[in-house]
């Protein structure tokens, strides 16, 4: 056996904010090397962004033909939102996983900043899903998909994309938090998002649907992310409606993200505090 | 001075007619430099006392100082001061044993450099330097248990909580991490364990606690509580069943009348005052009587013994049922 000489740690009576920030850093870089090596989040981060715009580019933007309108032009900014959406994924299973494995509990016996847990949690899903975004772009503009507004505004659409992304992780984390195992994280923790998408004007114009649910779609926030995200990248709308969040697409995601931000931030916060003293 | 006081610990779990109190007023004084035992089976309240001392569970009632501060009111100063290794390892399965280590070594706010030297030096210690680079998904169960106990050591711990640390491992780890433990004591660390094998409890700790149904039921050195049920023992097997009551006559006569008999098993204790002289006496005064025997041994008393005069139950009996059940749901 060694002989064994223990650095001794130092004493910090109060975390400050340097060390919230290094500490949260280091949860960051935990998240993301250990992410990558799962293969689910490989295919989800790799393989399905690259699948999802080739499949919708090539099977429906050809079916659906309509003279004057280019379906790609008008769906890639759809299937960027509905990609963003699914960001509160892989934030409920990690955190449901941490939960599960002990880890919150060995994290929490550590001289370290309470906040790192969520912080490292959420930043890393920011940079995964900003790698997504990345990769959907690259591939929209191979299948044709291009912005018409000029890079200012195409990067203000990539920020209003992430800011979507931001607050579905905290939507996330509250799931993740409150179901204690990831399997049903990643199950009926997720399901609700399906009709969620989909009663939207991510895929078509909800003029032809019901008009309960056309109502339900003008007021989704995911459909007002969508209609920010076509007006910012100058793509085609196609949607014809009188509601207010239509007529001001970007300022309505914009609201919408906040509240979705203000109402599950601080809920997932309490729900960790609790959840982990209990 | 005392590197763990608690006093009246109290913590209840759910409500109303589910309520379970899993620990029903603790008091706990651990001195500096020694190391405690928390001997107790299955559901006795172990896991939940470590983890109000550990800052991880909020008590209902009473309070706890570890390493002089408030487990309440200064849980980040206590953290600062000890390593927790607890029950079921917790540690990411998808980075290296390597990674693991850094990462527990950076949360404990040493410096990349340093946490990385330290990391080497536990590997080296564990034994697991050749398992280093590889993800925690290929260690088997005993090897994981080694590196969460390895993030409990980064630092100097002045107290160590240790929640059944040898659960899991082989023999020759176990042994291991007993040196380990013994070596911390000697740098003047202060370790309370918990335990559900009596001579670990033995072995390691200075003194014993037994715990039941979250109340102390005992305390005091192996050796005290080894007092409380007598001394040591003889025990006979006799080879004919038929020849069982002449040699009970014979131990009887040698013992003022203590013999204790067993037919199932053909066993006959006798007390005894005299150790091994006492055990040549009786395999003399059992050949005289000519009584042949199958197995004599002299005992000495064990702490399931206390354990089972304490609870009216066998500690290792109990804990092997109710994992066997566990595992079996
Ligand atoms: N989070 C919890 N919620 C409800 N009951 C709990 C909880 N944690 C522990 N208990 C209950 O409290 C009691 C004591 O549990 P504890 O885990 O402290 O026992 P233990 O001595 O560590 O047992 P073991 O040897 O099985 O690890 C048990 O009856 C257990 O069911
Ligand atoms: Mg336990």
């Amino acid at each position: 056996m060694t002989t064994d000489v223990a650095p001794t740690a130092a004493a910090p009576s109060r975390v400050g904010l340097n060390q919230a920030f290094a500490d949260a850093m280091t949860i960051t870089w935990r998240n993301i090397r250990a992410g990558w090596r799962v293969p689910d989040n490989q295919i989800y981060m790799f393989i399905q962004p690259i699948m999802f715009v080739l499949l919708f580019a090539y099977v429906f933007g050809g079916a659906i033909n309509v003279p004057g309108v280019d379906y790609v032009d008008f769906l890639m900014a759809g299937i960027f939102v509905q990609t963003m959406a699914f960001a509160c994924a892989p934030a409920s299973v990690g955190l449901a996983d941490d939960m599960q494995k002990g880890l919150i509990d060995r994290f929490r016996s550590l001289p370290m900043a309470r906040s790192a847990v969520i912080a490292g949690r959420v930043i890393a899903d920011l940079v995964n899903q900003l790698i997504v975004l990345v990769i959907m772009i690259v591939c929209g503009f191979i299948v044709g998909w291009t912005f018409h507004n000029g890079f200012g505004q195409f990067l203000a659409a990539v920020g209003l994309l992430m800011l979507f992304a931001f607050a579905m992780l905290w939507v996330g984390a509250l799931i993740g938090l409150s179901v204690g195992s990831p399997q049903v994280a990643a199950s009926a923790g997720l399901i609700w998002l399906f009709p969620v998408v989909f009663m939207s004007n991510v895929f078509v114009d909800p003029s032809s649907m019901p008009s309960v649910v056309q109502a339900i779609a003008e007021w989704n926030p995911v459909s007002a992310i969508a209609s920010g995200a076509r007006e910012l990248f100058g793509n085609q709308s196609l949607v014809q409606s009188e509601a207010w969040p239509m007529q001001h697409p970007v300022a309505a995601a914009l609201l919408w993200c906040l509240l979705i931000i203000a109402v599950f931030a601080p809920l997932a916060v309490r729900k960790y505090k609790k959840a982990s003293s209990k | 001075m005392n590197a763990i006081t608690a006093e009246g610990l109290v913590k209840t779990f759910g409500s109303g007619e589910k309520a379970v109190k899993a620990v029903g007023g603790v008091d706990l004084v651990v001195p500096e430099g020694t190391v405690v035992g928390l001997l107790g089976p299955n559901g006795a309240g172990k896991t939940t006392t470590v983890r109000m001392l550990t800052t991880l569970l909020a008590p209902d009632a009473g309070r706890a100082v570890v390493a002089g501060h408030d487990v309440v009111r200064e849980p980040q100063a206590v953290r600062s001061k000890i390593g927790l290794s607890g029950q079921y390892a917790a540690v990411d399965e998808n980075l290296t044993g390597r990674e693991n280590l850094w990462l527990f070594g950076r949360l404990y706010q040493l410096s990349s450099k340093e946490a990385s030297k330290r990391a080497a030096e536990l590997l080296e210690q564990f034994n697991l330097t050749d398992a280093a680079d590889r993800t925690l998904k290929t260690y088997s169960g005993g090897m994981r248990r080694r590196l969460d106990l390895a993030g409990s050591l980064i630092v100097r711990p002045q107290v160590l909580f240790l929640d059944e640390p040898t659960t899991g491992l082989d023999p020759s780890s176990r042994l291991d991490l007993w040196d380990v433990i013994r070596e911390r004591v000697a740098e003047g660390s202060t370790i309370l364990l918990t335990t559900q094998y009596l001579e670990e409890a033995d072995a390691l700790a200075d003194d014993i606690v037994v715990i039941d149904h979250g109340v102390i039921i005992a305390q005091g050195t192996a050796d005290q509580l080894k007092a409380q049920i007598g001394g040591e023992r003889i025990e006979v097997i006799v080879h004919d069943p038929e020849a069982l009551g002449k040699a009970e006559q014979v131990l009887n006569l040698g013992s003022g009348g203590q013999c204790l008999r067993d037919d199932h098993t053909r066993k006959l204790t006798v007390p005894t005052h005299t150790g091994s002289k006492g055990l040549i006496q009786v395999i003399r005064d059992l050949d005289e009587a000519g009584v042949g025997i199958d197995d004599i041994a002299l005992r000495r008393p064990t702490l399931d013994d206390v354990f089972v005069k304490l609870t009216g139950r066998h500690a290792e009996d109990e804990t092997q049922a109710e994992t066997a059940q566990g595992r079996a749901s």
